[in-house]
């Protein structure tokens, strides 16, 4: 048996209590791993969504007069600015990391109006649509898919702009701490991949 | 091992919580309070849907419906599901003993996320509360806690919304739960532990939690999609505006065929647990162990449709959910020879914490067996759906789990609270307990292979006597609770001192005061490096000289 006790109270123990990394206070910084765990749960609510959307591709015949086709020219412009919007975001971390804040902040309010017009996009495709939620059951299907993804770029908008105010105080992120800022990101490339799998089965299949 | 409790050579950490009993009644922080928190919720939760299995029992009594009406039965069966899985057997094993002890095995202070575990325990209340008030705000869901649709689509629609939410809400704890042990066990490990000398509980947690967090979220989107259903209008799993209600059962099984591991795996890491500590002798199979929970966790992510066989399954997607489900059994009868090989040899305690894991072993093997006959097409064809199923599941989740969650009370309860429960009244507990479910569950094996159906209030005359010993068993299941409830309350206020380690354990959480202080341990966490590493050569015996005599002579 190989069991080390807690018995000795010597000041080296102490020391070693100190700085054993489980100490008062120092902890790992697990937050961004806590962040990608719950990325892989919310990416398995989509993938729940996509199993289910091409099930019913395979197995329920199109109802009379409905189409598969949708009008492609927004959503390619809609999908173009979402992707080219990660990168936007990329490279305000970019300047942070460069201490530069001032384009760091400029990137990130980029990247929200970016994220904003592509929920404006659409908003437009949604009124100039030719069936409504209850029509049939891909219309359902489009709305409730296109509607749950929407909510994320929602949220990530908003993100962005929380993170684009917190970023005018000097110090609030520096390139060795930016928790906020490096979790609105990741979260931000998170939801522009869902899009592409999602463009990709609603649009182009 | 006995641990000297010096003056502390630091400073407590300066916490805003509150002291004393009040600190299990607020947003703490301290995952051996949550962790209460969890268990004593649980029970609470326990003792509702244990009332509400005594309706369905006494209903059930007489083959006419005289003691509730259909529509009341309906509710009834269905909170009674919902609360054991999501509010009673899901938050305690995982919750409730996971936070308890995973800090400690891990060498951690607490778990990684505090405030997300806080937030985690206390949706769960709301939640229960929603749900069980759904049946006095015009009545609660009537469709199962499977809520099938059309069923669901077609019963009163605010108590299946209140259910959804209810179990959205529990959803999303149970995630938040599984992040944070993933992260826990993953990334909070003190240096040098390494995974290989975890406890076995920590494996169980880490495969459950992955478990958690692919399944669960799929539970979520399908219940919004079914919510829309009702509330929307929309069509997806309703066959009338052109939907399809299988899409659902698959989605719906794809959360809850894994539910099951969720609920039992964790079951296997605590027996895991308390079998070396009271036989004398290192877990049998440590590695073996380890592979066959993670193969449990990948093959129960692939056999969710053996829940499905009469939904219209085409043969080729039969075939390969029977393989599939029949594969599970493999690790699962590892984990059981483990256990048995752990036993054999051992100075055992008869104690009631040895005794309800015994208890376990030999129920949940057969509630196995009888899940292996079930992944068989043409058996399952003929018993779906019936009383057969019942006694199934029950052997899994009641004579396999719940009797892991006592017997982890009666091994862990003087760490809880520093006090001894009394023995005899946990042997009167157990051998209730064991009759008691043996009564009730196991008639029913025989119903179901006659036909009776579930989840229906009356049945045909010729099941009465059949029907009538089982609700004596659920009788005497109830009454079995007395003895716990007592044993519990007198030692709490009068049992003698534990101790800090009164099995003489060696897992981390025995190697300080009992209740451990805030921070765990005074001083440095222990590096234990064996958990498991009992002496096993003292007293041995070749067992293929002695005879059965000198083998029960082993025993202190």
């Amino acid at each position: 048996m190989t069991t080390t006790t807690p018995i000795d109270t010597d000041l080296q123990q102490q020391d070693d209590h100190e700085s054993d990394g489980h100490g008062h206070g120092e902890h790992p910084d697990l937050r961004m791993f806590g962040l990608a765990t719950f990325l892989v749960a919310d990416g398995m609510t989509f993938a729940g969504f996509f199993a289910a959307y091409l099930t019913y591709r395979a197995v329920n015949p199109l109802p009379p007069g409905a189409i598969y086709e949708l009008e492609l020219v927004l959503p390619v412009i809609n999908t173009a600015i979402l992707i080219a919007s990660s990168f936007t975001f990329h490279r305000a971390s970019k300047e942070l990391m460069r201490g530069a804040m001032g384009a760091c902040r400029g990137w990130l309010l980029l990247t929200a109006v970016m994220g904003l017009s592509f929920l404006g996009g659409q908003m437009v495709e949604y009124f100039e649509l030719p069936f409504g939620l209850t029509d049939n059951l891909y219309a359902s299907t489009f709305y409730a898919l296109t509607g749950f993804h929407g909510l994320h770029v929602t949220l990530g908008a908003l993100m962005i702009l929380i993170v684009w105010f917190q970023a005018r105080e000097p110090g609030r992120f520096t390139p060795s701490d930016h928790f906020g800022l490096a979790a609105a990101e990741l979260y931000w490339h998170f939801v522009d991949v869902i899009w592409v799998v999602l463009f990709g089965l609603l649009y182009l299949l | 091992m006995t641990i000297a409790s010096p003056p502390s050579p630091s400073p407590q950490p300066l916490r805003l919580q509150p002291t004393g009993w009040l600190r299990y009644f607020s947003f703490s922080l301290d995952h051996k309070v949550i962790g209460l928190q969890y268990i004593v919720c649980g029970f609470l939760f326990y003792f509702v849907g244990g009332a509400l299995a005594g309706v369905i029992r006494t209903e059930l009594a007489t083959p006419i419906s005289d003691f509730v009406s259909r529509d009341t039965y309906n509710q009834v069966l269905t909170l009674h599901g919902t609360v054991m899985i999501f509010l009673w057997i899901v938050p305690v094993v995982n919750g409730g003993f996971g936070n308890y002890l995973i800090p400690f095995y891990v060498g951690a202070r607490d778990m990684a996320f505090p405030r997300l575990n806080a937030v985690a325990f206390w949706m769960i209340p709301p939640s229960g509360l929603l749900l069980i008030s759904s049946y006095f705000i015009g009545g609660a869901a009537q469709s199962g806690w499977t809520a099938y649709p059309p069923l669901s689509l077609t019963t009163p629609a605010m108590g299946q919304i209140l259910w959804i939410v209810s179990v959205l809400l529990l959803g999303g704890s149970s995630i938040f739960g599984g992040i944070n042990f993933i992260a826990t066990i993953l990334k909070f490990r003190q240096p040098g532990l390494k995974l290989m000398m975890l406890p076995m509980y920590c494996w169980a947690m880490l495969g459950t939690s992955i478990l958690v967090v692919l399944a669960t979220p799929v539970l979520a989107g399908t219940l919004i999609l079914l919510s829309l259903d009702i509330v929307a209008h929309t069509g997806f799993f309703n066959p009338a505006a052109g939907g399809n209600a299988v899409v659902y059962q698959h989605l719906f099984w794809f959360y809850s065929h894994p539910a099951v591991y969720i609920m039992v795996l964790p079951a296997f890491g605590l027996v895991s647990e308390i079998l070396p500590v009271h036989a004398r002798k290192p877990l049998f199979g440590y590695v073996t162990m380890v592979y066959s929970i993670m193969a449990i966790v990948i093959l129960g992510l692939v056999v969710w449709a053996h829940h499905m066989f009469t939904s219209g399954t085409p043969p080729w997607m039969r075939l390969f959910f029977t393989i599939a489900t029949a594969f599970i059994a493999v690790p699962t009868g590892i984990k059981f020879f483990n256990w048995i090989a752990t036993l054999w040899q051992g100075r055992l305690a008869l104690n009631s914490a040895m005794l309800f894991s015994c208890a376990f072993i030999l129920q949940f093997v057969f509630g196995g067996i009888t899940g292996v006959a079930l992944a068989q097409v043409p058996f399952d064809v003929h018993v779906h759906d019936t009383y057969f199923v019942v006694a199934h599941f029950h052997y899994i989740v009641y004579g396999g789990t719940v009797f892991v969650i006592f017997a982890s009370i009666y091994h862990w309860f003087p760490k809880f609270s520093g006090r001894m429960l009394n023995e005899d009244l946990g042997r009167l507990h157990l051998a209730l307990t064991f009759i008691g479910f043996n009564l009730c569950f196991a008639p029913q094996h025989w119903l179901g292979l006659n036909g009776m159906p579930r989840r229906v209030a009356e049945y045909d005359p010729q099941f009465s006597l059949i029907n009538q010993i089982s609700s004596v068993g659920a009788l005497l299941m109830a009454i079995s609770t007395l003895p716990f409830l007592i044993n519990v309350v007198m030692s709490l206020l009068q049992g003698p001192a534990a101790g800090p380690n009164p099995w003489r354990a060696l897992t981390p959480e025995w190697l300080t005061s009992s209740p451990p202080p805030v921070e765990n341990w005074i001083g440095a966490a222990p590096l234990v490096e064996e958990p498991y590493g009992y002496g096993s050569s003292e007293g041995r015996i070749d067992v293929n000289q002695a005879r059965g005599q000198d083998l029960w002579r082993q025993q202190p």
